[in-house]
């Protein structure tokens, strides 16, 4: 048996960690909801368990997508994670091998050139050696540019890195700490008998040349095992944590689970997965529009990990979701967001620091609890038969141009409908849901729902994708609810709608509510293709921009808003287009005053574009004057 | 002082030593733009809420100036934060959150509680 003291405080750290992990996993399976422990259960015994080995490999070993969205800072974080991990299972190998036994403890792989300080002078030795001191430099190189990052973010393409607390700068120079001092404690025992490869054994002999290498090895050795200690004891309150917990996260996620709209175990794994790596904050166009950099999710989930005050940081924000996007973890960062908005201002920060390795469960009222809005004023539900229900939404009643050019295409389809809120209507509920207020908000969902319920549509046409999209996920409807674009898709491929084609160049703005919120990318495009000119622009699809509208930040001024409208209608405008398409009545009011290129809904060039029969005899059958409802597929 | 035939109407009477501004101080604290606000008026005339009630915006924030919370408190828990009045003010106040930090400051002060 090999031994020596300065290996205790590595053992202490290892099963230390390994011990919380278990225990910290076993907490969490078990407040899971009923359904999520089935669903974890399947996936685990399932297909979903060789989906999450692959994913495990390539995002939290590999960083796969942050490689592919910025190499520098992927081969930062994929040379420590992934090059630690090549370097363990090999160290682990080589004590196997090589050592006098087979089968070691841990430190054995951790501490091999202190206990075998021969090994590796020729033949397979000395290329394995080679190897290990290849990994060895991988690590180094990127812990090289971590430490550059640090202090000026912009080598590894980042313009903003996060702020640290003392406990994560203590855990962050633990880190730092290990591979050099493992290359120092190796290098020093190499020098002393040498051994060693290129790495270790070149500078092992440069050092034995004018220092005591024996006699200097041994407090490196010391220094390697306390680093690693120290950063394994601090890994659970650090947001080193992580680590183990983007484990649980891929495989819960493969299982099948979401956050929903509850708060729970899942919120607090995904809270716990975030790596501050400070993506979100890069991405986010309060940053770097606005110039407001500190309410970004990184750092919504570090107050929530430290017990702090976060409705301040919730409530501050375009919910545009540009951070879902680019997370690299994956979090679902804007349903988290809304279940702190929900929760309002909750603090239970005491400062003790014991607590944090095993917080109380997250006990989140469900909903906010200042400010009750009480809607008994609402009007009797006046319902119209009609096949297709067309609503508005009050945000389209501001602009009343998009609400003429959608009856002028209802009328143009032939279809039998019914503009439900011609006269104004109740609001859809969304805005409600924004500021954190669900209860109030199923009032208005229920109203509208009876309304559309008794009209007996088969179709629910919207203009507002804020409207589409609570329709589409809150309401409890048998209709098939579609965003404008969808609808005059629809038409276009049923033959229903003649189009001409525009001289017209154009560029689209993809609303963050349709887009990222719905999924809606194809329609609107195929449509302009048709009619027009689309240019491509910068921000197309996932990586549009938010207008600056939205009425998901309630707290930000108007000033900063116009900024954040003006330059993205600059970036949106680049290419000199004749106008400036979008499929949302919000964007389209908070374009207008952000540019002098001209603004307008997808309806209304629609309208521009549709084509004037030339007598009504020569009208194909069906075209304009169907009355039976278009078939759903 | 003489009796020169004119009174002041007690209905009419506005105490502004009587009122309480601590709604209207809240609010500016945390919104100040609530401060340049004209009372022109266009956030009750595109008012969705305003299409059904009674209720108006210009109104509610001329009573929560004046300290005259009575008729606020009732009338504030109407809206229905659809926004459309932030998008219309002609001085960019943030007419959304104006009506939110009122409800948040009836709901702190127990005494005025909704």
């Amino acid at each position: 048996m090999q031994f020596d003291p300065f290996i205790i405080p590595f053992n202490v750290g290892l099963y230390f960690i390994l011990f919380y992990a278990v225990a910290r996993s076993v907490i969490w399976f078990r407040d899971l909801s009923r359904p999520d422990k089935l669903r974890l259960q399947r996936g685990f015994f399932g297909r979903a368990f060789g989906q999450s080995l692959k994913d495990i490999f390539l995002e939290s070993l590999v960083h796969r997508k942050i490689l592919k969205s910025n190499f520098r800072l992927g081969y930062m974080h994929m040379s420590l994670a992934f090059g630690w991990f090549l370097l363990i299972l090999f160290g682990t190998i080589e004590a196997d091998v090589f050592g006098q036994n087979h089968l070691n403890p841990p430190y054995k792989a951790i501490f091999f050139k202190f206990f075998n300080p021969d090994h590796g002078r020729i033949g397979l030795e000395a290329a394995y050696s080679f190897w290990m001191d290849l990994l060895l430099a991988f690590i180094l190189s990127g812990l090289l540019l971590a430490v550059i990052k640090r202090f000026t973010s912009r080598v590894v393409g980042m313009k903003k890195t996060t702020h640290l607390k003392t406990l994560d700068k203590v855990a962050l120079a633990s880190l730092w700490l290990i591979f050099p001092s493992r290359l120092l404690a190796e290098s020093f025992t190499s020098g002393a008998y040498g051994t060693g490869s290129f790495l270790t054994g070149s500078l092992g002999s440069v050092l034995a040349s004018f220092l005591p290498a024996m006699e200097l090895s041994y407090p490196f050795w010391w220094l390697y095992s306390l680093s690693l200690g120290t950063f394994f004891v601090l890994l659970p309150v650090t947001r080193y944590m992580h680590i183990p917990t983007e484990l649980f996260l891929i495989f819960a996620r493969n299982s099948g689970i979401r956050t929903g709209d509850r708060p729970g175990a899942f919120k607090e794994i995904q809270t716990y997965s975030c790596s501050s790596c400070g993506i979100c904050i890069d991405a986010c166009q309060l940053n770097f529009s606005a110039g407001i950099s500190n309410i970004q999710s990184a750092y919504l989930l570090k107050g929530i990990r430290n017990d702090e005050d976060v409705s301040e940081i919730a409530d501050n924000c375009l919910m545009c979701g540009r951070c879902d996007q680019k997370c690299p973890v994956g979090i679902e960062l804007t349903p988290l967001r809304m279940v702190m908005r929900r929760a309002g201002v909750v603090v239970k920060n005491d400062g003790n620091i014991w607590k944090r390795y095993f917080p109380d469960r997250q006990t989140l009222p469900v909903s906010k609890s200042n400010g009750h809005p009480l809607y008994d004023w609402l009007p009797e539900p006046e319902t119209v038969k009609a096949d297709v229900l067309y609503f508005a939404g009050c945000m389209t009643h501001l602009t009343p141009a998009i609400k003429k050019s959608m009856v002028k295409i209802l009328d143009a389809s032939g279809l039998k409908y019914n503009f439900m809120d011609e006269q104004g209507g109740v609001c859809c509920g969304r805005p409600l849901m924004l500021a954190g207020q669900d209860k109030e908000a199923r009032e208005l969902i229920n109203y509208n729902s009876q309304i559309i319920w008794k009209s007996g549509a088969h179709i629910l046409v919207t203009s507002c994708p804020i409207c589409y999209k609570v329709f589409k996920e809150s309401y409890y409807l048998d209709v098939e609810v579609m965003h404008h674009t969808q609808f005059i898709q629809m038409l276009i491929r049923e033959g229903s709608l003649k189009l001409n084609f525009l001289q017209k160049k154009v560029t689209y703005h993809t609303p963050c509510e349709l887009g990222r919120g719905s999924g809606v990318y194809d329609e609107p495009k195929r449509i302009l293709k048709h009619i027009a000119r689309l240019q491509k622009t910068n921000f197309d699809d996932e990586n549009s921009l938010c207008c600056g509208g939205s009425l998901g930040n309630s707290k930000i001024s108007y000033q900063k808003k116009s900024k954040i409208a003006r330059d993205a209608a600059a970036e949106l405008t680049k290419s000199d287009p004749d106008m400036l398409i979008t499929a949302c009545p919000l964007c389209k009011k908070t374009f207008s005053s952000a540019t002098g290129i001209k603004v307008a809904d997808i309806a209304e060039i629609v309208v521009e574009a549709l084509a004037v029969p030339k007598s009504k005899k020569s009208q194909p059958a069906g075209a304009f004057n169907r009355k039976e409802p278009a078939s759903i597929n | 002082m003489g009796n020169f035939g004119f009174a002041i109407l007690k209905e009419r009477h506005i105490d502004y030593d009587a009122n309480d501004k601590s709604v209207a101080e809240y609010i500016y604290d945390h919104e100040p733009s609530f401060r340049v606000c004209i009372e022109c008026g266009c956030c009750s005339a595109t008012c969705t809420t305003g299409l059904f009630t009674k209720f108006s915006l210009r109104e509610l924030n001329i009573l929560i100036k004046r300290g005259e919370n009575e008729q606020v408190r009732d009338n504030i828990v109407k809206c229905m934060l659809c926004g459309k009045c932030t998008l219309v003010c002609p001085r960019g106040v943030n007419t959304r959150n104006v009506i939110m930090l009122a409800r948040e400051a009836f709901q702190k002060n127990l005494k005025n509680a909704v």
